[in-house]
């Protein structure tokens, strides 16, 4: 009877033990864990990009672990965490209008530009970055553009050359493909109405202004599918549902690189448009994090990007160092939305405007829309 | 012994209180609060009142007419000030605030900045107008006093696409800057016809798989399922794959002649590939509690009606349908409510004309976050479904529906 | 003579299913009007086969049924005008009793004061007057069949035909309404063709019962001569109870023939036409057997040793071996006099020559 009894309760033991251990354990993991932080950025091949350009040096460095998580954008995410006081996200990869509102918000941590590494030559970060991609959160990292392209199988005639051409119905007949937001769409239709790249917001920031461009996408809007995500336009060009169609530059390069699909990207009126790392507001690993960051904005972290996705530099020294692609040893320099002779029209995306005009533009575009 | 007779009778009903606590909690914590907070969101917004105190309390002696006093400007002043050192606080109320009037933003932000830096020249009036002409304007002034109102109607005035007259009343929007009601009417219709949709395709194919013997039935049934274990992506992509202009469909039919090459049907990115693309999705959800009522039903019924001198088709109108009025119900109410909620599909393959409203409560949510909108907007669609439920159990009786 | 048409007739139909074997194999019947005829075999016997073709709901595969002397080929079941009650009484739940009666009526475009009246008198008939509004779910079971019942008959067919419709109900209810049936029938003068497997329900209801074995017909005839005069093995330990004993014809003479089973020798009817020398199976009904003291002499008479003895209230079962059978059944009534016998002894049993019959040896 007392052997049986001890019997079971030693076949109990290491059971209990182990628990005990675990309980005990959960304490120094927390501290543990401090060497590992959350990053959040869009996922595909730009996410893998960035991991392959920094994140692996930047932990042989430091010793600090990366996680990595992918979202679709917007703040609801991290304003619940920060609401609810349970910070899991450490660095988020946010778009500049996004950061812009967040930062106001207090969402994410304040980082100003004169706390980034300095330039390829020991330029003095402020005088590094362009005054419009910095805020007081975080400075613009990559550019990345909004092109329209077409496919070289599909349209076979002379081929089209400014956006007064994605626009020209009679020249080029076909449906088109453009993303399903007035982000973009809105200054696209001003150009091809003629107005200069360097006035489309003077001219948005009258309300006579966005008639004129609502009035300009009502000239194609029935010739328009619409989309939403990334991965679409290449996939509608590959398919021939559209002639052209508007798309990330990056998404383009990888189709014409990595699938020899015969699209020409039209660099005309390109959108140039960034975003920032933000370190989320309260997080308990901020010191990692912070380091993360500044990391990642060092001059060689940026030009590495280059070589797996034609994301170009927002700050000017690393620009130089653009050199091929790793994969294929394709030359850079012209798929980059910030080489010289790329940048002629480019149009330069103001977050500030699109953040204070968002929800009544949104509003009716999708009215627009719907009718 | 009364007091142990007493305990003896109250313990079992404890002891049921306490199986049914989890249930409780957890339809507290996963319906209750989250219900109690959206239908909160959407009417009431405390922040701007909350930081803000002073100056609404003047705003509410202000007739309206012009400017309001130097109180209220000084008032004004004064807080935001204050609020120059916080800014997430200064952040969500000029947001509030942007959402009544845009630009508002902007200009707090401009103004609060300014006055950290510069402090008071002349009066607050003066002062305030130096830094933006904004405050000049009486427009300004009521998109504050209007978000600093705690309780709101002004998102469901939003919702509905309504709007307060500037001489009081309330009006519909011209008809080309309505957003929202007709995509809820769309959104009310789409789900309609997807509903009947399944219910013309579902019921047939409940029909086949309850006549069947039991081996083919099985397999039948297996068939409709599968649906269920594809990812709901992989599902509409594959919509794409057949519908589009060079898609499948499309080729097979240019290839037999029938539609010349230049003349492609357009079935996706519309109101086409909309019903298609949902109807695949949720056909499951009509055929299941369908069959689960027909296989409840004697084969003897129809023999007998017949016997009896109906005619076949009478015979099922008059005998077989009525006793699949549950299953139709349920199948409908299911397919309907999932179908007003359907957001990923009408996303990818509706196009322009066949978006539905749910992509604008996520857009509410995730991009814009006014969550007061979304909030107001979901509650719409709330009230519209609960209502479809009560006509539904008045009209058949919710004990007879039958989910499966 | 122009004698009138059978009501129904049934000429060689056959009937399978795909490529099952045949289900009903040459079926040849005949039913009178007025008469109640059942269909009795176990089941898979191919008798409700034969029910739901002669209601339109089965085309037969070969053969010809005909009504009123005119062939129904082709004609569809709700043209047939005919009462069919179901196994489960087939009631439609969502609807009431009245409805369910006024059913047919309704479908036949009867005005509604006429529906009224006629389904009144249909629930009078089987004694549920009052219960119009009632659902079908609220009624017993008994009381369910006796709507469906009505229903079949508020129409006023001249052919009803009920399928197994009792298999459903406890021994008392069957009783009373095997007894109902039989007097509504008599009270209309409806023709009904009726399937069980029960056969003491035959033989309670009908005026002819047919015995059906492997989708064919045994013997038709009444409940009487089936019982007295089985033409095969079949239907004589189908119907009732029998023992048979197989054994060999060795003469025959005025009626009678003489078998030898085993060592013993047995004087029986002489049934159809087997000549000396063929086997046969000998039935013997169990209650006319005999056993010591017996008051007469018998043709058959032997010794028998008791295997086992059953009291069961109004007769004594006696087990027996004898004539080469260790099965061999007798029932004594429950008179005083017949306490004495145990198991063990051996006994002195004896029956008629005419008491038992020589059949036509085959498989059962």
């Amino acid at each position: 009877m007392t052997n049986g009894f001890s019997g079971r309760f030693r076949g109990k033991a290491p059971a209990v033990r182990g628990l005990c251990l675990f309980i005990i354990c959960l304490a120094p993991a927390g501290a543990a864990l401090a060497e590992a932080i959350t990053v959040v950025s869009w996922g595909g091949s730009y996410a893998r990009a960035c991991q392959q350009a920094y994140h692996e040096s930047f932990t042989a460095e430091t010793g600090i672990e990366i996680m990595l998580e992918d979202y679709n954008g917007g703040l609801a995410q991290i304003r619940a965490q920060v609401d609810a006081g349970a910070v899991h996200w450490d660095v988020v990869d946010l778009e500049m209008p996004d950061g812009w509102l967040a930062c106001q918000e207090g969402l994410i941590e304040l980082l100003e530009v004169t706390e980034l590494p300095a330039g390829v030559n020991g330029e003095a970060p402020e005088d590094d970055y362009p005054g419009e991609y910095v805020t007081e959160c975080g400075s613009g990292v990559t550019f990345y553009s909004t092109v329209f392209a077409y496919n070289s199988n599909y349209l076979t005639g002379p081929p089209p050359q400014t956006v007064a051409d994605f626009f020209d119905l009679e020249k080029f007949p076909g449906r088109r493909g453009m993303r399903r937001s007035p982000f973009v769409n809105l200054e696209f239709a001003l150009l091809a109405d003629g107005v200069a790249p360097d006035r489309i917001y003077s001219v948005l920031a009258t309300s006579e202004g966005v008639d004129r461009a609502f009035a300009k996408l009502d000239t194609i809007k029935d010739q328009v599918v619409w989309w939403e995500a990334g991965a679409q336009p290449p996939q509608l060009l590959a398919d021939g549902e559209v002639i052209m169609s508007t798309a990330y530059n990056g998404r383009i390069f990888n189709a014409q690189v990595l699938e020899n699909q015969p699209f020409v990207i039209v660099w005309d009126g390109q959108a140039l448009d960034s975003g920032f790392l933000a370190i989320v507001a309260g997080t308990p690993r901020y010191e990692a994090a912070r380091q993360f960051v500044q990391f990642a904005n060092r001059p060689e972290s940026i030009a590495n990007i280059s070589k797996y996705i034609s994301y170009g530099p927002v700050r000017r020294s690393p620009r130089a160092l653009v050199d091929s692609h790793l994969a294929t040893g394709v030359k850079m320099q012209p798929h980059m939305p910030t080489s010289p002779e790329n940048l002629t029209r480019a149009v330069r995306l103001d977050w500030r405007w699109w953040s204070e005009n968002r929800d009544d533009i949104y509003e009716r575009f999708s009215a627009w829309l719907a009718r | 012994m009364k007091r142990i007779l007493h305990l003896s009778a109250a313990t079992p009903r404890l002891g049921a209180l306490a199986l049914v606590l989890p249930l409780l909690a957890f339809v507290t914590v996963s319906f209750v609060i989250p219900l109690g907070t959206l239908l909160g969101k959407s009417a009431y917004q405390p922040e701007v009142a909350r930081v803000l105190p002073q100056t609404i309390t003047e705003l509410r002696e202000w007739t309206g007419d012009g400017l309001p006093s130097e109180d209220a400007f000084a008032a004004m002043a004064r807080e935001l000030t204050a609020l120059g050192e916080n800014r997430p606080e200064l952040a969500r109320v000029s947001g509030a605030i942007n959402r009544v009037q845009s630009g508002m933003r902007g200009v707090l932000n401009r103004t609060a900045r300014r006055l950290a830096r510069t402090g008071q020249a002349g009066s607050w009036r003066a002062t305030l107008t130096g830094i933006d002409s904004s405050w000049e304007e009486p427009a300004t002034w009521l998109a504050i006093r209007e978000a600093g109102a705690r309780f709101t109607l002004r998102h469901y005035l939003h919702a509905l696409d309504l709007e307060q007259r500037s001489g009081g009343g309330i009006a519909p929007k011209a008809a080309d800057e309505r957003v929202y009601t007709p995509l809820m009417w769309r959104t009310l219709l789409v789900s309609l016809g997807v509903t009947l949709l399944c219910l013309a395709i579902g019921y047939p194919i409940a029909y086949m798989i309850a006549a069947s013997p039991p081996a083919r039935g099985r397999i039948l049934l297996l068939l409709v399922l599968v649906p269920f274990w594809t990812s709901l992506l992989v599902r509409t992509t594959a919509w794409i794959v057949l519908l589009q202009r060079q898609g499948v469909i499309n080729g097979f039919l240019v290839s037999l002649g029938l539609v010349p090459d230049d003349g492609r049907l357009q079935m996706i990115y519309n109101m086409t590939g909309t019903f298609v693309a949902m109807t695949h999705v949720l056909l499951p959800f009509m055929v299941l509690p369908l069959y689960s009522v027909m296989r409840s039903i004697p084969k003897s019924h129809m023999a007998a009606a017949v016997s009896l001198g109906a005619a076949p088709l009478q015979a099922f109108r008059r005998v077989y349908l009525p006793q699949t009025l549950p299953g139709i119900g349920a199948g409908s109410l299911l397919v309907f409510i999932l179908a007003i909620g359907y957001y990923i599909t009408p996303a990818l393959v509706g196009g322009r004309t066949g978006e539905l409203i749910s992509s604008q409560i996520a857009y509410h949510v995730q991009t814009s976050l006014n969550w007061g909108l979304a909030a107001a907007l979901s509650s719409i669609l709330l009230v519209a479904v609960t209502v479809l439920y009560l006509v539904y159990s008045r009209a058949i009786g919710i004990e007879r529906m039958r989910l499966g | 003579m122009n004698q009138p048409a059978p009501h129904v007739e049934y000429r060689a139909v056959h009937k399978r299913y795909a490529e099952s074997d045949w289900v009903v194999r040459d079926l040849d019947l005949e039913l009178n009007r007025g008469e109640f005829l059942t269909l009795l075999g176990p089941s898979g016997s191919g008798k409700t086969t034969c029910l739901m073709m002669l209601a339109g709901f089965e085309p037969p595969t070969m053969g010809d049924i005909r009504i009123n002397g005119v062939s129904v080929a082709g004609l569809p079941p709700d043209k047939r005008g005919i009462g069919v009650v179901f196994q489960n009484y087939a009631l439609f739940p969502h609807m009431s009793v009245g409805a369910n009666l006024a059913f047919p009526l309704e479908v036949r475009g009867l005005s509604a004061d006429q529906r009224r009246e006629r389904v009144a008198r249909a629930l009078e008939l089987v004694r549920l007057e009052g219960y119009e509004d009632r659902r079908p779910n609220q009624l017993s079971g008994g009381q369910q069949q006796r709507v469906a019942i009505a229903r079949a008959l508020v129409f006023e067919p001249e052919l009803v035909l009920m399928d197994e419709p009792l298999g459903a109900l406890d021994r008392r209810l069957r009783e009373q309404l095997q007894y109902e049936i039989r007097r509504i029938q008599r009270q209309l003068g409806v023709t009904v063709l009726y399937v069980t497997h029960d056969q003491t329900e035959a033989m309670a209801m009908s005026d002819r019962v047919a015995v059906f074995r492997a989708g064919r017909i045994e013997q038709v005839a009444s409940p009487e001569v089936l019982y007295e005069e089985p033409q095969r093995p079949f239907v004589a330990s189908f119907i009732g109870e029998n023992n048979l004993l197989r054994g060999r014809i060795v003469s025959v003479e005025r009626g009678v023939c003489h078998v030898d089973v085993g060592d013993q020798h047995i004087q029986a009817a002489h049934i159809g036409d087997l000549a000396p020398g063929s086997e046969t199976l000998v039935a013997i009904r169990p209650e006319r057997v005999h056993i010591a003291p017996l008051s007469m002499h018998y043709s058959n008479e032997f010794d028998a040793e008791v295997e086992d003895i059953s009291f069961l209230g109004d007769h004594l079962r006696v087990r027996l071996l004898t004539c080469g059978s260790s099965d061999f059944i007798a029932k004594i009534p429950n008179i005083v006099g017949h306490g004495g016998i145990l198991p063990g002894d051996t006994v002195r049993i004896g029956w008629g020559a005419l008491d038992c019959r020589a059949l036509e040896a085959e498989a059962l």
